[in-house]
């Protein structure tokens, strides 16, 4: 495992694996009534967020306390990135504290690789643009691990708006580690170009969802709408809903939050058993104790980001 | 660069093209020994050449150096005439913090150039006689070689109202363009191409579909889907090239495609070309050298527009420069400042800097690997002043001196020892290169000088 947790891409199946037992370990702790351990104490994590969050920030932040961490909570507005700071130096800032590790989320794709190379801290990638989000994936494999058993050979069907989703991105390179049979599906205004080289199958239509293990639905994200990418919502729900009828009585259903009800998902299959978004939520806390005792504890060998010539451009020589 | 008259693209004398530089004392200088090579003269061997007073005056084998001759041993070393780049942004007048002319030209003599065609999208535009003739006025106190001037097609570049495009000719445009931005309405291309009757300079586009392009920031494929990054289809540039050639054809006009980066605006080049229309083009270093493969890195220097595309379009555009499709290289050097490259990907602003690395990275990728001649590279990186009137240098005796001397064994890391630009943001920073250009003589008059090479070998 590197020193950072940038893409999925970074994770090896072992080091996944053992994430997911750690995660286990720490789920025990929860059920006690003082959820706390010492591992962290005296070490700080700096929760860095230039974009609207609930989950996420607050999962990283209660992970942070139950390891015993100090925790600093930076938002971009009311900080000086409001003053027009630039993200390196906002970062350098803060690395001047000696954080043990940083968690960012950011609206552009990459940020995460970028603040690596500019600070000393472990660096946690909670979210970079439409580029991925590796520890929604991590509590994603978690939550479909305890209830299914096993992931070798899964059908997971990803529903929605595969273009602006990092959690898309993320999953598909996730699951598919994990051995899972992929395929996307939404309109195809919304399905990249290209999609099926990170190992997955498009589809344009419902019609096989039967297949599927489990359904994974992606938020219909108006916040990043900016083209008219389908002609109404009506037409995106009567196309792609998960509704009680589409969705089988063996198959399970995940959403990454926050759902959109009476538009990607109906109401009866939210409120099923067959739902496991609030277990998602659960896992969140779990799955990142277990990324930041990795990080900061597991005694990973400490590695740089990737260089470019590990990225395998090619050279004009 | 002294002007020949030329009149070109329609009816009437047109003003000659002066580039404007600052006026020094010619040279005369005598190159011992170097292995000159001038596709377009014949040129292929190893002699002495004997610059006098600016001019080539004789090629062969012993010549006497006259008396104040400066003696230059280039033995080991090629001599070819300088090359022309129709496609820089010198980002003045409004950046001079990122360039400005006398950095630009002196990034450019560096890199072998004898005269480079700067680009109207500075702060303000050049848009009117005024800007251009103060352009033009700075560039004589400033400029180290030979520069000429394009204007802007439309007002402020808006693509909304043409500009006084029969004044700026007049004044001393070299071409007209929008660059940076294309001119979105068909029918003002159409105006701009009835106009060139009257002013008579080819128009260079820059050809994007906006309503195709749209927020990307790289190209649309695998490696933009695998990123999360907003892609950019090559269709964004065919489909507009299309639509200029099919009015350069309906108006018999003469346009100029700059930076062509797809296979697919390849093939309607040369369809438009077979069928009598007057298109040229031209391709960069980076687009000839790298692929959307190099974003994975996410280096903000790999950003630019048009995008890094796929290997398919790096090897359509090698085929069109062999075959001729492709008249001229250009680099589209286009500084930044660092801050601004120093952002997340999607924030970075577009381009990347190349006048110093042009002739060393194609020399490194294509033709030390075998994928082209050495005479196929200096006769493409000499022509870019075709398309624009601009006459391409050469080494027959009696014509202007414009040479470049060059170590095609010189090995070098882009970057070690910094850059002539003002801006660092150069596509091929860090990567390890072969040939170096020695000395440039631009318009008789010695531009340029490596360092070590002139404290080791100038007598």
């Amino acid at each position: 495992m590197r020193r950072h947790l940038l893409s999925v891409d970074d994770l090896s199946r072992e080091d996944i694996e053992r994430i997911l037992g750690r995660a286990e370990s720490f789920a025990e702790v929860s059920g006690r009534e003082i959820k706390k351990v010492p591992t962290l104490r005296g070490r700080t994590v700096i929760n860095l967020f230039y974009e609207a969050s609930t989950r996420t920030s607050s999962s990283f932040e209660l992970a942070a306390k139950r390891l015993s961490a100090d925790l600093v909570n930076v938002k971009s507005s009311g900080s000086a990135v409001e003053k027009g700071e630039s993200l390196k130096d906002t970062v350098q800032t803060l690395s001047a504290y000696d954080p043990a590790a940083i968690v960012i989320r950011a609206p552009q794709a990459g940020a995460a690789a970028l603040v690596a190379r500019w600070t000393r801290a472990s660096v946690i990638n909670a979210g970079d643009g439409k580029h991925e989000h590796p520890t929604q994936a991590l509590l994603d494999l978690y939550t479909l691990k305890r209830r299914a058993g096993s992931l070798e050979g899964l059908k997971l069907w990803i529903v929605g708006d595969v273009l602006h989703s990092r959690v898309a991105r993320s999953n598909i390179l996730a699951f598919g580690r994990m051995g899972c049979e992929i395929t996307v599906c939404g309109p195809p205004t919304l399905i990249p170009r290209g999609i099926e080289a990170l190992g997955c199958r498009v589809r344009y239509t419902l019609d096989e969802l039967g297949e599927a293990d489990a359904v994974y639905a992606l938020r219909m994200q108006h916040e990043r709408m900016t083209g008219s990418f389908v002609p109404s919502l009506r037409e995106y729900a009567a196309q792609y809903q998960i509704d009680g009828r589409r969705l089988g009585p063996g198959q399970l259903l995940m959403h990454p939050g926050p759902v959109n009800r009476g538009v990607e998902l109906a109401a009866e299959v939210i409120d099923s058993p067959q739902a496991l978004i609030t277990e998602q939520v659960e896992s969140g806390v779990v799955v990142r104790m277990a990324v930041l005792y990795e990080l900061l504890a597991g005694g990973g060998a400490p590695s740089g980001v990737r260089t470019p010539a590990e990225t395998g451009e090619p050279q004009p020589a | 660069m002294t002007p020949t008259p030329t009149t070109h693209n329609g009816s009437g004398g047109r003003p000659e093209i002066v580039l404007d530089r600052v006026q020094t004392p010619p040279a005369t200088v005598l190159l011992r020994g170097a292995r000159l090579l001038d596709p377009r003269a014949g040129l292929d061997g190893k002699a002495d050449l004997l610059v006098r007073r600016g001019r080539i005056a004789e090629i062969g084998d012993g010549i006497e150096a006259p008396e104040g001759a400066e003696l230059v041993d280039a033995h080991g070393l090629h001599a070819f005439p300088a090359f022309v780049d129709p496609h820089v942004h010198l980002r003045t007048p409004g950046r001079e913090d990122e360039e400005d002319i006398d950095s630009g030209t002196r990034a450019a003599a560096a890199g072998g150039f004898c005269a480079i065609l700067a680009q109207p999208n500075t702060e303000p535009a050049v848009d009117s006689a005024p800007v251009l003739r103060s352009l033009r006025e700075r560039a004589r106190a400033q400029a180290r070689i030979p520069t000429g001037f394009l204007a802007a097609i439309t007002v402020d570049r808006r693509g909304e109202q043409l500009t006084e495009m029969a004044e700026l000719a007049a004044v001393g445009a070299v071409g007209f363009t929008d660059d940076g931005s294309p001119v979105e309405p068909a029918g003002v291309i159409r105006q701009a191409l009835q106009y060139q009757r009257l002013a008579g300079r080819p128009l260079a586009l820059h050809a994007e579909d906006r309503s195709l392009s749209g927020a990307g920031v790289m190209h649309e494929g695998e490696v933009s889907a695998l990123l999360g990054l907003t892609g950019i289809p090559s269709v964004s540039e065919s489909t507009t090239v299309a639509r200029d050639c099919a009015l350069a054809a309906y108006e018999d006009g003469r346009i100029h495609v700059q930076h062509v980066s797809a296979r697919e605006t390849v093939a309607v080049i040369e369809r438009a070309r077979a069928a009598g229309t007057r298109v040229t083009c031209e391709a960069t270093p980076h687009h000839l050298l790298m692929t959307d493969e190099a974003v994975r890195s996410l280096d903000t220097n790999t950003k630019m527009n048009p995008p890094l595309r796929a290997e398919t379009d790096r090897q359509a555009l090698i085929d069109a420069l062999r075959s001729g499709t492709i008249d001229c290289v250009a680099t589209d050097h286009a500084p930044h400042a660092r801050e601004e490259k120093e952002q997340p990907f999607e924030l970075a602003p577009m381009g990347v800097t190349g006048l110093e690395t042009a002739f060393a990275s194609l020399h490194t990728g294509l033709v030390l690997p075998g994928v082209i001649e050495l005479g196929l590279l200096v006769a493409r990186m000499t022509a870019g002043g075709e398309p624009f009137g601009v006459p391409t240098p050469s080494l027959k005796p009696g014509l202007p001196a414009n040479v470049c001397l060059a170590d095609l064994d010189a090995e070098w890391d882009v970057g070690e020892a910094g850059y002539e630009s003002r801006s660092a943001n150069c596509a091929f920073d860090g990567r390890r290169l072969t040939g170096r250009v020695r000395m440039t003589i631009a318009d008789g008059t010695v531009a340029y000088r490596e360092r070590s090479f002139a404290l080791g070998a100038v007598t």
